[in-house]
């Protein structure tokens, strides 16, 4: 199985993700190699049987609806490592693009 | 003293006696790693603050303070856990720079107990592989022969265990990634029932796979490990609550009245028959012990490995999804945010990761999702039945933790699939949520071969019980690359 050039730039789309022009092909192959392997589970009748949903035993975990403020310190440095700010503010290019009608 | 084979319990009782103070132990860490880490490249970097650590430590032992049996012990963090102030960066250019905002909670619980926090070890880039040589930062070499990969994720944890420059190191296992490691470098690797071991600061990959356990040099020293680092986190939901799980000081050196079932499915063609052969023998060795052995099968073992590579690409491409260029790490911008995400990502991320967000977003697409993703679901569910099926009968099952042994470093890494190959016996309990742990039980061509113990959920004691056994009849962990 090979997936399609158009198939693997959708995903890669999907997925935000630049390719090389040059890797595409490889891309194409490997992902195409590796779902044909795990295409082995087709051979296997589940119809009656449920997904595996919860790793942690399905449990739900609740805490009081309290706001607990972030340490002073942890903050600065979560800040610090961001790539543009102004102030404390996340600096970042604009989600919806203007538009002139 | 030559400190470099010490296990945590002997250098334990040296620091409380006054024979080894914390800093003579650390900086001799540190001096073996000045000296032999260039070979290794376990580590990406050595903390400047361990001296001081091991200082603050002796002085207050010396103030009569008692302390605990971590107290002034080396330890070395794989870098996908968060400890606050070290660049962290999951083996990966995309967090090139981000220093990490807070600790971890079992770097927190470490850092309470006084364990010296002695630097980063080298890993797979964001936990995905098997061989350490997907790094951005680099090859690590295994120790026993360094044209040979030490295995992976975990790999630089493990070659640091395994070269003597710590006793211990955290690696992060999602399919395999501290016990096959652990198994190339003769050492011991534990995984812990999923939700023992808080994953809050550990970088999330596989969520519903992964855990982070220790390698050691013996099975004591996981077991000491775990009581350290274990417990119920709030911040972490899918944490459990531990009853009736605390492990003696003392374990059994006994495998009187237990029964290890041994799974047909795990001597399949295609493994080693060398590695078949030292492993069998290993388990021959329990049975002289005393334990019953008992052929099992586990019918779904051969699906296990696809119902892995569906998964946990699936939550890889969920998780990985917050790396934006934003907000943290590497940023290459473009004409606007959406064409910023793509080059950053597409810059930043390696192939292999590229590969599995890539697999990962198909299976999860619409059209797909059902075929694939839901179908692995069920899969899991057929493949945690094995277990609970196995259980019945037996109280812990015994295998091979590695199909072969450490192979030449450039291998493998053009054939995804050949590479997953490497994991097909260990993914099974991550998919199951139950304990693993490998332990060191021969040697194939001079390259060591690990066995492998899995044991019901929250059931590590019996994994100790076995494996402090099996190293009280055997000297495979006492071996070290010369």
């Amino acid at each position: 199985m090979k997936l399609t050039r158009e198939e693997v730039l959708k995903i890669a789309k999907l997925a935000r993700l630049h390719l090389e022009e040059e890797d595409i092909a490889k891309y194409q192959e490997d992902l195409g190699s590796i779902l044909s392997y795990v295409e082995k589970l087709q051979e296997l009748n589940t119809d009656d049987v449920p997904e595996f949903q919860h790793a942690a035993g399905g449990v739900n975990v609740f805490r009081e609806d309290v706001i607990e403020n972030c340490d002073a310190d942890v903050r600065r440095r979560a800040i610090d490592n961001f790539s543009e700010r102004e102030g404390n503010l996340l600096k970042v290019q604009a989600v919806f693009e203007n538009r002139t009608e | 003293m030559d400190v470099s084979t010490l296990t945590i319990k002997e250098a334990g009782e040296k620091l409380q006696s006054g024979e080894l103070t914390a800093v003579v132990y650390t900086q001799s860490c540190l001096d073996a790693i000045a000296a032999g880490d260039e070979d290794v490249n376990a580590f990406l970097s050595v903390s400047e603050t361990a001296l001081e650590e091991a200082r603050a430590i002796d002085a207050r032992r010396s103030a009569g303070e008692s302390l605990g049996s971590l107290a002034g012990i080396p330890i070395a963090l794989k870098d996908v856990i968060l400890v606050r102030g070290w660049e962290v960066t999951s083996g990966s250019q995309i967090l090139e720079g981000h220093k990490a905002a807070y600790d971890a909670t079992v770097v927190s619980r470490l850092r309470a107990q006084g364990a010296i926090l002695i630097g980063r070890t080298n890993m797979d880039e964001f936990a995905m592989g098997s061989s350490t040589q997907t790094s951005h930062y680099g090859v690590t070499r295994n120790p026993w022969d360094h044209t040979k990969v030490p295995g992976g994720t975990s790999g630089g944890s493990a070659a640091a265990v395994a070269a003597g420059f710590v006793p211990v190191a955290l690696g992060s296992d999602t399919g395999g990634s501290v016990r096959q490691p652990a198994s190339l470098c003769g050492v011991v690797g534990l995984k812990p029932t999923y939700g023992r071991v808080s994953r809050y600061g550990l970088m999330a990959v596989g969520s519903s796979l992964e855990q982070i356990g220790a390698i050691t040099r013996t099975v004591e020293d996981a077991a000491i490990m775990l009581q350290a680092i274990e417990g119920q986190d709030p911040k972490d939901s899918t944490s459990a609550e531990l009853t009736n799980t605390t492990v003696p000081s003392l374990i059994e050196k006994s495998v009187d009245g237990m029964t290890l079932g041994v799974p047909k499915e795990y001597f399949a063609s295609g493994m080693d028959s060398r590695v078949a052969t030292v492993v069998n023998e290993a388990i021959a060795e329990l049975e002289r012990a005393g334990a019953q052995i008992q052929e099992i099968s586990m019918p779904h073992s051969k699906y296990a490995l696809a119902t892995f590579y569906i998964i946990q690409p699936a939550e890889a491409s969920s998780n990985l999804g917050r790396f934006d260029g934003l907000r943290y790490g590497y940023h290459s911008g473009g004409e606007n945010l959406h064409e910023t995400y793509e080059r950053t990502r597409g810059e930043g991320f390696g192939k292999e990761v590229k590969r599995r967000i890539m697999l990962g977003s198909y299976t999860l697409s619409a059209g797909y999702y059902d075929a694939y993703y839901r179908k692995a679901l069920k899969v899991r569910t057929l493949i945690k039945r094995d277990f609970d099926v196995a259980f019945k009968s037996v109280d812990a099952i015994v295998c091979p933790t590695s199909p072969i042994v450490a192979w030449n470093i450039g291998e493998k890494l053009d054939d995804p699939l050949a590479m997953y190959l490497a994991d097909i016996y260990t993914v099974t309990a991550n998919l199951a949520t139950v304990p693993g742990m490998s332990v060191p039980c021969g040697f194939v061509d001079g390259l060591p071969v690990g066995l492998q113990i899995m044991g019901k959920p929250f059931d590590e004691y019996t994994l100790f019980r076995i494996g402090a056994t099996y190293q009280d009849r055997t000297q495979w962990h006492k071996q070290t690359p010369n």
